[in-house]
């Protein structure tokens, strides 16, 4: 009983999504063919991304010593970890509900705050395959415009979120993220 | 094409990892199932909740929102349809482009682009889980306010 309890609060979220959904189906079941033809399409999409982003996190979590993360991307890496966290940040691809558990890895291995919020910026705004993508619809000096300011933003936002966490709440953060990988 | 090379990284990875170490592979296997289970309950809802916005939400819907309203009222909204939204880039930026040939305005395109990728109000149970409520919060809202000055400088210079 008190196994099925704690599922249900686990899946809380996930059960109130699909009792809207089923609303939205009643309501208008036209729109709740299409979302779930959204569905389908974006459970497939996941289910191909997982396995080897979940894999890959696993081994980087194994084999790559804190040391090392430190040495990198940590507390004292300077200019070299903001600009391994563009490099890794940008060459992705995928949605963002990806970058989170691979920024929890990062900050398990002890990447800096700072540099890991770099990495989601990266990941949400400055991706290379779109950055191309933008150049070729929107134009060169647009994309080049937009993307100088991003990157500015980023920096700027990143700065103040590492600045406004203080050292009881990262460590509590990092406990938490500790525990759950 | 990505994933095609992420799933060669992995399979490499593993192998290589189990002629070095079989403990740590299996290590490593036990550690992805188990942040993967972690995640689950969230990543459903998620999907779930992107499901919904989009069928409601679909390309012709935002048109209609952000194509043809002007002034500080489109600007604003374009905003708030980008946080909200989440289609991917190879989706937004054709029907950018369109909205523009046919009048839209580069501010409000442009602030409904970067909100789109820089505010995630669908992501936020997945942010909250790794970062707490209170820098998801604020992350969020200062990207929104990011947002607003990209918007209003390219509006500028354009």
């Amino acid at each position: 009983m008190k196994n099925i309890k704690s599922i249900i609060k686990r899946y809380r979220f996930f059960i109130i999504m699909i009792i809207i959904n089923i609303i939205l189906g009643i309501y208008s079941p036209k729109l709740g063919l299409k979302s779930m033809k959204i569905n389908e399409s974006n459970i497939l999409e996941m289910l191909k991304v997982i396995p080897p982003v979940f894999i890959l996190l696993g081994l980087l979590d194994v084999w790559v010593e804190k040391e090392v993360m430190i040495k990198y991307m940590g507390k004292n890496s300077g200019l070299k970890g903001l600009i391994l966290a563009f490099v890794m940040g940008s060459s992705a691809a995928g949605p963002l509900y990806i970058a989170f558990p691979i920024a929890g890895v990062l900050l398990k291995k002890r990447a800096s705050f700072f540099n890991v919020f770099i990495f989601i910026g990266a990941w949400s705004t400055t991706k290379v395959p779109m950055f191309l993508f933008e150049v070729t619809n929107l134009g060169g000096r647009y994309a080049l415009l937009r993307l100088g300011c991003s990157m500015i933003s980023i920096i700027i936002i990143s700065f103040v979120l590492n600045k406004i966490l203080n050292k009881e709440e990262k460590k509590k953060l990092l406990k938490k993220i500790d525990e759950k990988i | 094409m990505f994933i095609l090379i992420l799933y060669i990284m992995a399979i490499f990875g593993l192998i290589y990892s189990f002629f070095k170490s079989k403990i740590r592979t299996k290590m490593a296997i036990k550690k992805a199932l188990k942040s993967f289970e972690n995640l689950l309950p969230q990543f459903l809802g998620i999907l779930i909740l992107i499901a919904i916005v989009l069928s409601v939400m679909d390309e012709n819907t935002i048109s209609s929102l952000i194509g043809e309203r002007s002034g500080i009222i489109g600007f604003i909204i374009s905003g708030i349809i980008g946080s909200i939204t989440l289609i991917p880039g190879f989706v937004a930026m054709p029907l950018i482009a369109s909205l523009l040939k046919i009048g839209a305005g580069y501010t409000q395109m442009t602030m409904f682009l970067s909100a789109l990728m820089m505010v995630g109000i669908v992501t936020l149970p997945m942010e909250i889980e790794y970062f707490g409520k209170k820098i998801t919060y604020i992350r969020n809202i200062a990207c929104f306010i990011a947002s607003i000055f990209i918007a209003l400088i390219i509006g500028k210079v354009i």
